[in-house]
Formats: structure tokens, C-alpha cells, sequence
């Protein structure tokens, strides 16, 4: 896959995902979803625990192929070409589909510089210089430079919890992807954490494709474009996020949204 | 509660009574001519110079022959065999082979090592027997090192875009070898103190010269001391005595070291 790709402008599908369905082993997570995510767009992806949303974007990156008995059917495509495709390279997709995890996991024996550039040094692809011009900039992406910047070389586990995500943001944007999953990115996080990496959404979006798993409705609504609202493995519906929860076409998710259940 | 402290302290206090007797036994002949002399018929001149080398070049080549195997074969099980038929076969004949006595694999050695392959009554020949003889240790910690490591640290190395492997090399394996060290270094220890097997391989109780590279005829610190403790001399005792606190001695030193350094690496950084 090439690295380089023609940025299509908002309003172009990223992925489109077509009859995905999802095992691990005999039991079926993941019903025949259809859905197609914009380019340039915060995407979220809402339901109760259990409904199948983390196990989604996890396909979409291809990490969910790496639990043991874990498999798919279905096609989903990345700017037309199929992720599953035999010739593609699960590693390289990775790299232009970078991912965000429930809770902070910064590498603990490495300092904040050495976290960011952790991607490209994993994968050997750090140049020989510049590569302080890619930590600034990769943390000034994440708006974590002004708060880190003058201890760059203090360990990356050191930083408070909400800092220590926007690290793992930077980490994932250093080795420069196109899309970013984000897997209920503020769970583990407080208020005030929390609607810094959602101002962080909304900058970034501008220039990634984002795809948001939360279970917080209210960040859904404030941090997204289009929501996603999945109930035990199946997609129920897909629309605007402000027509989802002003009027939901679905009477499931009019339960869901008003706190009936979940 | 009093029945659990007594189940301590009784043995703990033999084992004082034991280590004092020794001791005393060894006063008279722990000094530099006892730690620098050859084999002797006069129990008096009688050093364990040879004994002492030996047992250094056995734990270097052991250390050698076992540490990269066991890790190695720790890090197929745990990251890539998991759950697989191989690798679960191969999981339980290492639990077996581990509560395999050391005499067994003293024969497995002078049937494979010194006969089949040829290698004689040797230094080699020997290491290899201890090698296989801690192989267990050294894969059944290394693997409990591994799994260690969160699971969420290898998903952010490949959410970055590493394969396995770099994964491994540049993550799991750091953050590991700490404990892979400490298991490794008392793997060794134990074979430092192993006599058995080193008695059917054939190593020399009476040796007047240093070992004279890898393939010469040696000896070792336990077998020294099993030689001297059957000899009907109580001055030969006293040698043994001796040569039993040098023995405890340098494992004690061993098993401080590992210590030390699992202090200190998991202090690093983090």
C-alpha cells in the first residue's frame, strides 16, 4: 500500500465497510454491519457494553485478527482498496490507521521524546535527523508541547493520566497516519482531562479521519460528526449526530439515547 | 501460629548449628595457599585451585549453552506458540523435564555428550549436561518474565505499526530481562552446586592441573568436596569443610547478584 495517498476532502468515504461480521472463536460479535466513514469527519461509535463497538474498529485496523480464533467476513474498504485483501500488509496498514487505547499505555522505561518517536523507531523508519522537529511537532499536534516541553527526557509514565493520553495521541500521530481510532479515548480520564482531548478532537479532525468509540452519549453529541449506534453486534443506525439525537428514526435508539436501558 | 514459627525457626536453627560446624571445621584451612593449590596426598597441602576454575568455566559455558536456547524457546511458547497443539506439548514435557533427577540427565549426558557425540570425559560435555539440567528453570522463568509484560504495551507497539518481532525486541524483551535474569542466575546457581550428573559424565576427583580448554578432563567445586568428605582422613574433612564454605559462598554471592540487578533494572526509568 502506498504511503502517500490524494487527500479526497471532506464528505469522501475513508472506509466503506460492507456485511462485516465478526467471531472470536464460535461466538458471533458482529452482525453484517454496513457503514461507511467520512473523510475528515469525527465518527462516533456509541452502544452499552458488550454491543460489539470496540470489536468494529478493531477491524478496521486489522487488530482484531490478532487474538487467537479471531475472524471476519465481509469486505471493508480503505480509499477503495480492500484492507483484507491477501497482498495487503496488516503492519503498513497499521501505520496510516493508528489507534488510541481505553487507558494511557505509554512505554514505561521510555521518556516523553522517546515515546513519541517509539512508532518510528519500532519500526526503524526514523530519519537520521529532524527528529526533533517531529516531536514538537507530533506533541503539538496532540496540544501537549507547551505542558511537556521542558521535560521532554522525564519519563513518559511521569505525566498525569490526561497527559499521558495525549502522549499516546502524539505517539500515533508521529508515524503519521490518515485515520485514528480512538477506543473510548477519556474513560479512564476526569472532566477536566476529558474535554481537553474532546478540543483536541475537534482540531484534529480537520486533518485525520477520526473514528470515536465511547460509551458517554453527552461526548458522542459534543465531540462528532455522525454517529453510529450499535446494539448487540448490529448496527441499528447511522446518521448525523444531531438528527440521531434530536430524532432518532429507530425506536431502540430512541430507548437508548433517553436512558431507558444501556 | 506458635506450630508455623517453630516449622521456621527449628529448621532455620539446624541449619546454623550445621553451617557452624562447618565453619569451625574450616577455619584452620580457608586461607590464600588452600584457595590457590592443586590436589595433594598430604591434606594439609591440598588446595582447590583446579576445582574453583572448573566450576567457573562449567557455569560460563553452561550460562552459554542454556540462556540463549531457554530464551529463546520461552519466547516461541509465550509469543508465538500460544494455545497452539506444538506448543502446549512442548509446555508439558518441559513441566516433566523439570522434576526429571539430575542423576537421569547425568546419563542422558554420558550417553549423548561424552559417547554418541564423541565429546569424552570433557568440560563441554559437562556444560551441555547442566545446560539441559536448568533448561526448564531457565524457559519456565523467562516465560513467567514475559507474561509480565501488559498486554496493552505489545497492542501499542503494533497500533504503531511494528511486526511481532520488533515488538518483542524493542519492548517485551527490555521490560523482561530483569526477571529472565534473575531466574537465569539462579538456574546457574543450582547447577554451580549440582554433583551428580557431573560424576557420571566423569569429571576428575583428583586433579593436579588447571583445565585445559574445553575439551580437557576437570573437575568442580562439589565434586572436589564429595572426594574429600569419603576420604577416611579427618584432615580431608576439614578440606571438605572448607571447601564447602567456598561453594556456599560463591552461591550466596550468586543469588545476591541476582538481587541486586532485578533491583536495579526495575528501579530504572519507570
Amino acid at each position: 500500500m502506498a504511503a502517500s495517498h490524494i487527500d479526497t476532502g471532506a464528505g469522501v468515504h475513508k472506509f466503506a465497510v460492507r456485511e462485516l461480521s465478526a467471531w472470536y472463536g464460535a461466538k458471533r460479535v458482529l452482525h453484517a454491519i454496513n457503514l461507511d466513514i467520512a473523510a475528515n469527519e469525527a465518527t462516533a461509535i456509541i452502544g452499552p457494553s458488550g454491543c460489539g463497538k470496540s470489536t468494529f474498529i478493531r477491524c478496521l485496523n486489522r487488530m482484531h485478527e490478532l487474538v487467537a480464533s479471531a475472524r471476519i467476513e465481509g469486505k471493508i474498504r480503505l480509499h477503495g482498496a480492500d484492507v483484507y485483501d491477501g497482498r495487503i500488509d496488516p503492519v503498513l496498514l497499521r501505520r496510516r490507521v493508528g489507534m488510541v487505547f481505553q487507558k494511557p499505555n505509554p512505554f514505561p522505561s521510555m521518556s516523553v521524546r522517546e515515546n513519541v518517536l517509539a512508532g518510528l523507531r519500532l519500526t526503524r523508519s526514523l530519519p537520521e535527523s529532524g527528529s526533533d522537529e517531529i516531536v514538537e511537532r507530533a506533541l503539538g499536534r496532540a496540544a501537549l508541547w507547551d505542558e511537556v516541553k521542558d521535560r521532554l527526557d522525564d519519563p513518559g509514565v511521569g505525566l498525569s493520566a490526561g497527559q499521558q493520553q495525549r502522549l499516546c495521541i502524539a505517539r500515533a500521530l508521529a508515524v503519521n497516519p490518515d485515520v485514528l481510532l480512538m477506543d473510548e479515548p477519556c474513560s479512564a480520564l476526569d472532566p477536566s482531562a476529558t474535554a481537553k482531548i474532546e478540543d483536541l478532537i475537534h482540531t484534529l479532525k480537520q486533518s485525520y479521519t477520526l473514528v470515536i468509540v465511547t460509551h458517554s452519549m453527552q461526548q458522542a453529541a459534543r465531540v462528532s460528526d455522525r454517529t453510529a449506534f450499535f446494539l448487540s453486534g448490529a448496527l441499528i443506525e447511522f446518521s448525523a449526530t444531531d438528527r440521531l439525537f434530536t430524532s432518532p428514526q429507530d425506536s431502540r435508539t430512541e430507548d437508548y439515547i433517553t436512558g431507558k436501558f444501556g | 501460629m506458635g506450630l508455623c514459627l517453630l516449622a521456621v525457626l527449628l529448621p532455620l536453627g539446624l541449619l546454623l548449628l550445621l553451617l557452624g560446624a562447618v565453619a569451625r571445621d574450616a577455619a584452620v584451612r580457608l586461607n590464600l595457599d588452600f584457595l590457590l593449590g592443586y590436589s595433594s596426598r598430604h591434606a594439609a597441602h591440598a588446595g582447590i585451585l583446579p576445582a574453583v576454575v572448573g566450576s567457573l568455566l562449567l557455569i560460563t559455558w553452561t550460562a552459554i549453552l542454556a540462556l540463549p536456547a531457554g530464551v529463546g524457546a520461552a519466547i516461541y511458547l509465550e509469543e508465538y506458540g500460544r494455545g497452539g497443539r506444538i506448543a502446549s506439548w512442548i509446555e508439558i514435557n518441559i513441566a516433566n523435564l523439570a522434576g526429571v533427577p539430575s542423576v537421569i540427565y547425568g546419563l542422558l549426558g554420558l550417553g549423548v555428550f561424552v559417547r554418541a557425540l564423541g565429546l569424552g570425559r570433557s568440560v563441554l560435555a559437562a556444560a551441555a549436561t547442566l545446560a539441559l539440567l536448568v533448561l526448564p528453570i531457565v524457559i519456565l522463568s523467562s516465560r513467567e518474565a514475559l507474561r509480565m509484560v501488559p498486554r496493552s504495551l505489545r497492542e501499542a507497539c503494533y497500533a504503531l505499526g511494528a511486526t511481532r518481532w520488533q515488538a518483542i525486541w524493542r519492548v517485551v524483551l527490555p521490560m523482561a530481562l530483569p526477571g529472565m535474569l534473575t531466574g537465569s542466575i539462579l538456574a546457574l546457581s543450582r547447577a554451580l552446586g549440582e554433583t551428580a550428573p557431573l560424576l557420571v559424565v566423569g569429571a576428575l576427583t583428583y586433579v593436579t592441573f588447571l583445565p585445559d580448554g574445553l575439551s580437557g578432563p576437570f573437575t568442580a567445586l562439589p565434586i572436589q568436596i564429595f572426594n574429600w568428605v569419603s576420604r577416611p582422613q579427618e584432615q580431608f574433612v576439614r578440606n571438605a569443610a572448607a571447601g564447602i564454605v567456598v561453594l556456599l559462598a560463591s552461591m550466596l554471592l550468586l543469588n545476591a547478584l541476582a538481587i541486586v540487578l532485578r533491583h536495579r533494572l526495575q528501579k530504572r526509568p519507570s
